[in-house]
């Protein structure tokens, strides 16, 4: 169905380099051939030098700012290991589609990945609402769901959908680390809560208030879609909040500067890692006044929280390998962006996942390397997965950081932590390198 | 090749049994045979239809059996735009009234099978879930319906506008009941035993869910059509004609037009919960981002491409709805755009559509179609 020009360009292209490896006599086929023997069809979506992998993002729409630039990351980063000859001999063939953050228009698109395109997984299926409209199906039809892009915990449920992973520290745990760091840092101040209506204000309500329930003297939401958050902010500026946790998406990030701009309140803002990119929030808010605030300075001195080294530290070494990919990415427009790195990031670790599965991967088998593998897997993110039988858990820690123009300095090491009542413990993992190659090396599981 | 202008002119001379706007040609088609001339088809309305429903259940097995899983799950969706915007094609194309807020009672039908399906234990046979889902989206249509029956043209779009945008909302107030901005997931309805011994029967192919789905939506369909139709035919759809094109002589006729045209609200209302409960069982999931505004216009859309007023023509928009946007993202990545490029196509070719439909065909697809017919028959 999808048989492109640039797949014809990508064959060609990891011919001659196959080819002119070969003719310098060494050829380093990316990740290392579980147990020899020959690549057979061994699943669906799997031919003998293929692997279809589909994903639903939001491409149009009002949710198509930042979140339609993380497929173009991912594709990319496929393409780097296309070149160096795919996992196991076969290429990656990556079929994404347009959901406009609909959970209809998900359904439809997902039912055609797999029952038309019959890919063999997804993988970075964007988004809460959209992607739980497909959790039923994807495990009711054995598909893997690898990587949901969303911090919501109900993707860490075996139990119910087995073929479900989440991927991304999830609110809670982000919510426990911000909650101990005021309580250490800022044990006076009057702390409002400024939280979207769903899942993710109410998760980090949750891990925020474990430890200064007492200091919080304001909760208010928003409901996404509603632009006007003045009465939020007056609120919150009237109980006297001097300290302000926000658990929101990047336009509201906006939307809350100019508004308490507006008002005149100026508190210490802390936002959740995932409204707090200061290239998108700028442009937003350039966009919002109509051009009279036009950068992210008005985010200077905030704080936030980080998992991975982001485009504002370009000598970090996985920043250098992101760099590297979409330089060398033919599909590559603009810039290198912080939602590009976390499609790549996703993409890194789907390729573990991927080599972990063994030289014929199957979708059961897909699941139980990740099941068994999954925690030791060395990536980009700081803190480790929590990945087991038991658990489909992603990334377990989050450091904290202060925006200052448009890059970050670091406030506290990683922090690890798990749901519930675990204690954050500091990390003491070395901070990990990626391969020369720029690509995973992971050892066939069983 | 006509122009259209000459065959609205030549409508004018010609044919005097239409209505005043051209827009509605479509509403006024007779039931297939039912004109004059020989036709093959009983003469008695009802029994025409339920023949006509018979070769089309006949029809629909047939083309769900002959199709794969994708189509299937397709074709369902399909059913849940051609049931709601039956109802909304009724309601404007027959009685004039026009409504931006269908796509909000669809919401009212979604959630309600959501809810009733969501407890724990044994769930509600599906039959009584849809009619539960019918049911409340009628009486919250017949709540619009009395403020509507007092508005007309854009002061009606305005306040049904008002509805799509805000209903939604509620189900983000009360969120312990309604699941806030992720929804409530639908548990999806195990296929009976009959079923999957029919299917065995009929085509040997595997009875899954999706293709329970595709049935259980098909069915609805061609219910809801078999009633729709006969509804249009009857005393009442002539009625709402007369309400739609000559208030003060309906009026004169001794009509309650306030009544009337409640009661086609309600019945559009009825079909747009019988709509979402379908949707919420395909889409497994009943969530306010699923019932914004776009949802709404895009039955407006169906309704106005393939002719108001006409059931037929629904179909037709319903299919666009469907299988334009997958063709034209697959023919963009064909085309060598890249997969982000070639779903911002998708929205581009609808619109255009839309206006060249707008432009070229005021009628709709089976409204200029058959103006053209009516055209040439009378230069015979």
């Amino acid at each position: 169905m999808t048989r492109s020009s640039r797949r014809l360009t990508r064959l060609i292209a990891t011919a001659t380099a196959v080819s002119a490896l070969a003719a310098c006599g060494g050829s380093d086929g990316g990740g290392a051939g579980g147990g020899g023997g020959e690549n057979e069809a061994s699943d669906t979506g799997i031919t003998a030098d293929a692997i279809k992998i589909g994903a639903h993002y939001p491409l149009t729409g009002v949710a198509a700012p930042g979140y339609s630039e993380i497929p173009t990351g991912v594709d990319c980063y496929f393409d780097f290991v296309n070149a160096a000859g795919g996992v196991n001999g076969r290429q990656i063939d990556y079929v994404y589609r347009d959901d406009a953050y609909n959970p209809t228009n998900t359904s439809a698109v997902v039912n055609e990945l797999v029952l038309q395109d019959e890919v063999f997984m997804l993988m970075g299926g964007l988004g809460t609402p959209t992607h739980s409209a497909v959790l039923d199906f994807l495990n009711g039809e054995g598909v893997p769901d690898l990587f949901v892009a969303s911090g919501s915990l109900l993707w860490d449920n075996p139990e119910e959908n087995p073929y479900t992973f989440g991927w991304q520290p999830d609110y809670e745990i982000e919510g426990k680390v911000i909650g101990q760091y005021i309580a250490e840092n800022f044990p006076e101040a009057r702390v409002g809560l400024f939280l979207q209506d769903d899942d993710f204000g109410e998760d980090g309500e949750a891990g925020v208030r474990q430890f200064i329930d007492d200091q919080i003297v304001a909760a208010e939401r928003y409901v996404p879609g509603n632009t006007d958050v003045g009465p939020q902010l007056a609120a919150l500026q009237a109980a006297g909040a001097d300290f302000v946790v926000g658990f929101n998406v990047p336009s509201y990030t906006a939307l809350s500067q100019l508004t308490a701009l507006r008002l005149g309140y100026d508190p210490q803002w802390f936002y959740s890692n995932v409204g707090s990119d200061p290239a998108l929030v700028g442009s937003l808010l350039a966009n919002f006044s109509q051009g009279q605030v036009s950068d992210a300075s008005l985010l200077d001195g905030a704080l936030t929280t980080e998992y991975l080294a982001g485009v504002d530290t370009p000598d970090d070494p996985w920043v250098q390998l992101w760099q590297r990919v979409w330089d060398e990415c033919e599909s590559a427009e603009g810039e290198l962006t912080n939602y590009r790195v976390y499609g790549m990031a996703q993409a890194y670790t789907t390729i573990q996942a991927l080599q972990a599965a063994g030289q014929n991967p199957t979708r059961d088998g897909l699941v139980e390397a990740v099941e068994q593998a999954g925690a030791e897997f060395e990536g980009p993110a700081l803190a480790p997965y929590r990945y087991s039988a038991e658990r489909h858990a992603g990334v377990g820690g989050v450091k904290i950081a202060r925006i200052t123009g448009t890059s970050a300095e670091d406030l506290t090491p990683v922090l690890v932590t798990d749901n519930g009542d675990a204690a954050i413990e500091e990390s003491d993992a070395e901070p990990t390198t990626p391969p020369e190659s720029g690509i995973p090396d992971v050892q066939p599981v069983g | 090749m006509t122009r259209p202008q000459d065959t609205a002119a030549t409508r004018g001379d010609e044919l005097s049994s239409d209505s005043p706007t051209e827009a509605t040609v479509g509403a006024d088609a007779p039931s297939s045979g039912a004109g004059p001339g020989r036709s093959l088809l009983p003469r008695n309305t009802l029994l025409r239809h339920l023949l006509v429903l018979l070769l089309c259940t006949v029809g629909t097995v047939v083309l769900l059996e002959a199709t794969d899983p994708f189509r299937n799950s397709q074709l369902a969706q399909l059913s849940y735009y051609a049931i709601a915007a039956g109802g909304l094609t009724v309601l404007t194309g027959l009685n004039g009234q026009i409504s931006l807020g269908h796509g909000a009672l669809m919401a009212v039908g979604a959630y309600t099978t959501a809810l009733l399906l969501g407890g724990d234990g044994e769930p509600l046979p599906l039959p009584v879930v849809l009619l539960a889902s019918v049911v409340t989206a009628t009486l919250v249509g017949a709540l619009v319906g009395v403020a509507a029956a007092r508005l007309h043209g854009p002061y009606l779009a305005g306040a049904t506008l008002a509805l799509a945008v805000g209903l939604p909302g509620l189900a983000l107030y009360f969120r312990e009941t309604l699941g806030g901005e992720q929804g409530l997931p639908v548990q999806a309805p195990r296929a009976p035993e009959w079923f999957e011994a029919f299917i065995g029967a009929v085509s040997g192919n595997s009875a899954t869910t999706t293709k329970w789905l595709a049935y259980v939506g098909a069915m609805c369909l061609l219910l809801t059509f078999f009633l729709l139709a006969n509804l249009v035919r009857s005393r009442i759809g002539r009625t709402w004609r007369a309400v739609r094109d000559q208030e003060v002589a309906a009026e004169l006729a001794g009509i309650d037009l306030g009544l009337w045209r409640v009661l086609a609200f309600v019945v559009s209302a009825a079909c747009a919960g019988l709509g979402g409960a379908v949707l919420a069982l395909v889409v497994r999931l009943a969530a306010p981002s699923g019932f914004t505004l776009v949802l709404s216009l895009a039955l407006l859309t169906a309704i106005v491409i393939g002719g108001l007023g006409s059931l037929l023509g629904v179909l037709l928009g319903s299919a666009l709805l469907v299988f334009l946007p997958p063709f034209i993202t697959n023919l963009g990545v064909d085309l060598g755009l890249d997969n982000t490029e070639a779903a911002q196509l998708a929205p581009l070719v609808y619109g255009v559509v839309l206006v060249l439909a707008m432009v070229f065909a005021p009628a709709g697809f089976v409204g200029t179609v058959r103006q053209r017919w009516l055209a040439a028959r009378a230069r015979r």
